[in-house]
């Protein structure tokens, strides 16, 4: 197997600063073989493709191409020995033409050594059909579909007669249809003899289109082998790191839908939750002083979810209310004013203002009720810190410290302070603990539990299962933009939420 | 009220373009033609003087320095960046030139081609391997140009003169068929220059650089290289139009040059080049600088207006053209910018 | 949106942010010890008087910047504030000054709505006035230099309270309001979170497109200011030569006062102290007879060491 291998990895380790991303990560790829690789957030896969693409050098293994060791600098080396990758981003040039995307680098000349237009168009055109998309090429990316847009971006990379196409995420922002098509693309990739590598969290098409499997849990494999030979509820366990036979014991009761109680107006009621490709039809419901937990796996539509209510995503149907009210949709401050308050899922990018201080991050969003005639007043300004940082027990040498100078886990703190300025009905937090230490992340779980008792409403989503089981009162369990189960009372367990997931309550 | 108008353009971007998107895209990259066109004929029924030959070729021969600046700027405009410094280059090549000459016409032209082109690349390697931002690097380079130009010109005060009977001069004044060698000069580089963006591999980069640099250095195209010739090249021709520009007044004038990059940069979007990159022609370019040309030519037909009503039409033409250009590309990238 | 992460080592964060305050101290002391004539009165005055103009619009110009913007139209609204100026002035001081600050908050509208509502890059939005704005001042003023007649403004200009000239005054007192403006006002908070992390401000319900309006329209006002200031010290309006390349200067003394081009810092006290610095280095190649193009590449040379020094070490791509 390992001599007829295109692309063998062996022992792959790469450390970052405080991190072990990989450690002995062993790859195979057989020509002709659809080779699925899955594992949770953080379990290597995206560090494990840089490696395989030269974006990254790994600090140990060895990576062999076609028989021989070999060791890519850089992307375009990985490129131009036949290792093609398809992004999740799609990376192709919006405002170039469908022909000039799949040539670009490697256009036809003429004998004068200019660009043959006429060729590359009849030759763009020629591919695509062969793959069954039917498409101006000449027309702009850019006025295209997302489908269409990805269905070009895997046939470059089929067309550049690869060896080996790496697919990451590919299906993320298709419609069925256009499954299906990619779907033939990728097994006349295969029958040429290509090996591909497909990354993807949607267990229904790793099941219809790959043959073996790769798992990686916390940057190490974990299981290889055939795909048929897993069963989901296998698969889901082997990601997550849990004991499949206690699982099959106790999770695999029937889902039957726990009568609502409707004794208590629920606080937020979100109802029918559609946006493009990312949720279909999501219903919420919080009463006062429950904390409901998403779950799901990565792409489940559990970040949208929240980011709909929070009114920062677009929606195109679906209705939000706050106590009753009605909330418009997409304004991020028309919900923080009904008392809807978002921590977001990258803390880095979407939280904190790392140059300011402690002080100025915590009040940022409570400016307004804290300034007089437009002057913020100093007073009022730390009494409301002070309070936080005592509550909250932020380590900072002083208000005044940087909060780039801070731990992630004072970091969240800081942001956990800055919507509670806003005296919320509804706290929706999006990953609360990742990446913040074990101490920290104790104080951040005791302080929702002790705010939904004072009566707050929150919605809690975390890639830790045990943190969504053991924090929450429900579980809203959803899958590919759909709610596909709700766990409450003696069924909020991990194992019934696991088999779950996998299975999605007579969902397939 | 946004989700509904977010959905009718990812919508109305999956059906292809609306008649609406059509119309402006046209206008975008061909309505500094279709103006050019109807200012000609309007002026032409005006004004006895203006559709002469000797009108016309005033203009071209006016229009010819502007228009070499402009396309070394269209290419560096198209890769996603800017050259403000060929303002002050633009002035040190006419300067070099009229120094170079005392030694022969081949200095003449090699020294200032030679120091203008490393001017822009120390720019292009700032840019491309230093990493910083192309407005803050050329604004240095436009300043740093400007003092060595009055280092070699006693501070601006000694204006060398370019002998009458050199090659060099004879360059700039000389004509063929009745029409002036810098005007042949720029129409054979704007040919070379559109073979360049629209046939070769280079050019096909070079849009792709300025329409995702992280695509295009996904796909394996050497962006840093490019970006560095491209600089290069601008500072090349800014040089080479100052030093004909130069040839053609038989002096080096240290006062030219200042705010030339604008103009270049006006004619550039005016001709319907992205100024955020990934799209543009240098036909549009050549249009662009004819129409700027044409509309200082009218006002100064006119003689009752101020000549300075040029530099306000071109600025209301330049917020016109952005605001489509913003326009255009929010109804087809709507729902990347939403998130 | 690019990272934005701090990872420069201690020592150049250190030069980044106070080298310019040493360098500044460094060229006073050699100025004292070697130049004739350099700690006098006079000598002080004129330097201060010199670099008003160009501090007060880079006061504004640090406001932009600090939203992660640029404001290219600031030498352009200088001349047309002081292009308006003159027309007004048969009203008396006091209207033809409002109109003239009119002149610059509408310039800063245009900029502003362009940058936030349309959703155009800053660099775009402002070139187009620009490339206006000085055509315009010129129209209006007909192409021409008038001399001002006005005995108030012309005292505005020359003259002094307690020995400090008017004008310097003016500019103090302008930075005092704005210093304070960013530090303890809303409207600095929220403009100084805009520009540092844009859509963490757009979750924490700022009003961001409010923001950078305003903020733009400071900027107009301001190189309005500027405007007026220079054409009462030139004791003409000279709208072919006032602000021209100001911008460019505005933008030197804020960068190397250490307000970092990616925004969310702004730096009042280090622009006053870049665009000294700025002045004093012409000033000092002058008295030393060093000829003014030295000084142009010695202020290029800067630039490149300012922008250098802001580079974070990991940046995702300039």
């Amino acid at each position: 197997m390992t001599a007829e291998a295109v692309l063998d990895a062996r022992g792959i380790g790469k450390r970052f600063p405080g991190v072990v991303a990989l450690s002995e990560v062993d790859l195979t790829l057989p020509p002709g073989e659809v080779h699925a690789l899955v594992g949770e957030n953080g379990a290597g896969k995206s560090t494990l493709i840089k490696v395989l693409t030269g974006v990254y050098a790994p600090d140990s293994g060895e990576l062999s191409y076609r028989g021989s060791p070999v060791r890519f600098s850089r992307p375009l080396d990985a490129q131009e020995a036949g290792i093609s990758t398809v992004y999740q981003e799609i990376n192709l040039v919006p405002l170039m033409s469908v022909a000039s995307n799949l040539f670009l680098g490697r256009e036809p000349r003429n004998r004068f050594g200019l660009l043959d237009f006429r060729a590359m168009n009849t030759a763009a055109a020629k591919l695509l059909e062969s793959y069954g998309v039917h498409v101006d090429v000449t027309r702009p990316l850019r006025t295209l579909g997302a489908g269409v847009r990805q269905m070009v971006a895997v046939a470059r990379a089929a067309a550049s007669h690869a060896r080996v196409v790496i697919l990451d995420e590919p299906t993320s922002s298709l419609e069925p249809r256009e499954v299906d098509t990619l779907f033939e693309i990728i097994n006349r990739v295969r029958a040429e003899g290509a090996a591909v590598l497909y990354v993807s969290h949607r267990l229904d098409e790793l099941y219809r289109i790959c043959d073996t499997v790769t798992v990686l849990r916390d940057g190490r494999k974990v299981h290889n082998g055939p795909l048929k030979e897993l069963s989901r509820l296998q698969l889901v366990a082997l990601m997550l790191g849990r004991d499949l036979e206690q699982i099959q014991r106790e999770g695999t009761t029937k889902f039957d839908s726990a009568p609502a109680e409707a004794l208590e107006t629920p606080v937020l009621a979100a109802r029918g939750l559609t946006s493009q490709h990312r949720l279909h039809g999501v219903d919420v419901t919080v009463r006062p002083g429950e904390i409901v937990g998403l779950g799901g796996l990565l792409g489940a539509g559990r970040s949208e979810t929240v980011r709909a209510i929070a009114g920062s995503l677009p929606v195109d149907s679906g209705a939000v209310t706050v106590a009753g009210k009605p909330v418009r949709s997409g304004s991020v401050a028309a919900a923080m004013r009904a008392g809807v308050v978002m921590l977001p899922e990258d803390r880095k990018s979407d939280g904190v203002l790392p140059d300011l201080s402690v002080r100025e991050n915590i009040v940022l969003a409570a400016l307004p009720r804290l300034s007089a005639g437009g002057l913020v007043s100093r007073r009022r300004q730390d009494a409301i810190v002070d309070t936080f940082m005592k509550r909250l027990r932020i380590k900072a040498s002083s208000p005044d410290q940087k909060v780039g100078e801070l731990s992630g886990g004072n970091q969240q703190k800081v942001l956990l302070a800055r919507l509670l300025c806003r005296e919320p009905k509804v706290l929706l937090l999006d990953e609360p603990t990742r990446g913040i230490d074990v101490g920290a992340k104790a104080e951040v779980q005791a302080l929702v539990g002790e705010l939904a008792a004072e009566g707050l409403g929150v919605v809690l989503i975390s890639s830790e299962f045990e943190e969504v089981v053991e924090g929450s009162d429900s579980i809203v369990v959803l899958r590919e933009g759909r709610v596909v189960a709700e766990l409450r009372g003696a069924d909020v367990t991990e194992q019934k939420l696991i088999a779950a997931l996998a299975d999605g309550g007579g969902h397939g | 009220m946004t989700a509904v108008t977010e959905k009718t353009a990812v919508v109305a971007a999956d059906k292809g373009m609306t008649k609406r998107e059509w119309i402006a895209g046209l206008v975008q990259r061909r309505g500094s033609l279709v103006v050019l066109a109807l200012i000609v004929i309007v002026s032409t029924v005006a004004f006895d003087s203006f559709a002469t030959v000797d009108n016309a070729r005033n203009i071209a021969m006016q229009s010819s320095f502007l228009a070499i600046v402009a396309l070394g700027m269209t290419f560096v405009i198209i890769s996603g960046g800017i050259d403000l410094s060929v303002g002050s280059v633009y002035a040190l090549g006419g300067v070099l030139a009229a120094l170079g000459i005392q030694w022969g016409s081949l200095t003449g032209i090699l020294l200032p081609l030679v120091v203008c082109g490393g001017i822009g690349m120390l720019n292009g390697a700032l840019v491309a391997y230093g990493r910083l931002a192309p407005f803050i690097v050329t604004l240095a380079t436009l300043l740093g140009a400007r003092g060595l130009l009055l280092a070699i010109t006693d501070e601006g005060s000694n204006t060398r003169v370019m002998p009458r009977d050199a090659l060099l001069t004879q360059l700039g004044q000389g004509t063929l068929l009745g029409v002036g060698y810098p005007v042949w000069i720029a129409v054979v580089l704007f040919a070379v220059g559109a073979v360049m963006l629209q046939r070769t591999r280079f050019g096909h980069s070079v849009l792709a650089i300025g329409g995702s640099v992280e695509a295009a250095r996904l796909m394996g195209l050497p962006v840093a290289r490019r970006t560095m010739w491209l600089y290069t090249g601008s500072g090349l021709l800014a040089g080479l139009a100052g030093a004909l520009a130069a040839a053609y007044s038989a002096s080096g004038v240290t006062i030219v040059g200042v705010g030339f990059e604008l103009d270049a940069i006006a004619a550039v979007v005016i001709g319907g080049t992205l100024l955020t990159g990934g799209a543009g022609t240098v036909g549009g370019t050549l249009a662009g600088v004819l129409l700027l040309m044409v509309i200082q030519n009218v006002i100064n037909q006119i003689g009752t207006l101020s000549s300075h009503y040029q530099s306000v039409v071109s600025g209301a033409f330049l917020a016109a053209v952005v605001a489509i250009q913003a326009y255009l590309s929010r109804a087809h990238l709507g729902r990347e910018r939403g998130t | 949106m690019a990272e934005t992460t701090v990872t420069q080592p201690p020592a150049t964060r250190r030069l980044r942010d106070y080298g310019v305050y040493a360098a500044l101290g460094i060229l006073v002391l050699y100025n004292l010890a070697f130049t004739e004539n350099f700690a006098t009165l006079a000598n002080l005055n004129t330097q201060l008087v010199q670099v008003t103009p160009i501090l007060i619009a880079a006061l504004g110009m640090a406001l932009v910047i600090g939203t992660e913007g640029v404001d290219l139209s600031v030498g352009s609204v200088m001349a047309l504030s002081a292009a308006l100026l003159p027309l007004y002035l048969g009203y008396g001081l006091m209207p033809a000054i409002l109109v003239a600050l009119l002149g610059g908050a509408l310039c800063g509208i245009f900029s502003g709505t362009l940058v936030a509502v349309v959703g155009i890059q800053p660099i775009v939005a402002t070139l187009a006035l620009l490339v206006g704005g000085r055509g315009l001042a010129l129209v209006l003023a007909d192409g021409r230099l008038k001399d001002i007649r006005n005995p108030m403004l012309l005292e505005l200009g020359s003259g002094s309270v307690l020995g400090i000239p008017i004008v310097v005054l003016i500019a103090a007192c302008l930075t005092l309001v704005v210093g304070f403006l960013v530090r303890y006002t809303t409207f600095g908070r929220q403009l100084v979170a805009v520009g540092g992390n844009r859509s963490a401000s757009v979750l924490a319900g700022l009003p961001v497109r409010r923001t950078l309006i305003v903020t733009y329209v400071i900027s107009g006002v301001l190189a309005a200011v500027a405007g007026i200031v220079a054409t009462a010290r030139l004791t003409a309006s000279d709208p072919s030569a006032i602000g021209q390349l100001a911008e460019l200067s505005a933008i030197t003394a804020v960068v190397v006062g250490g307000t970092p081009l990616n925004g969310g810092r702004v730096r009042i006290l280090g622009t006053v102290a870049g665009a000294l610095l700025m002045q004093l280095i012409s000033a000092t190649l002058i008295k030393h007879n060093l000829p003014s193009s030295a000084a142009l590449v010695v202020q290029a040379a800067i630039i490149v060491v300012a922008v250098l020094l802001q580079r974070p070490r990991l940046g995702g791509g300039g």
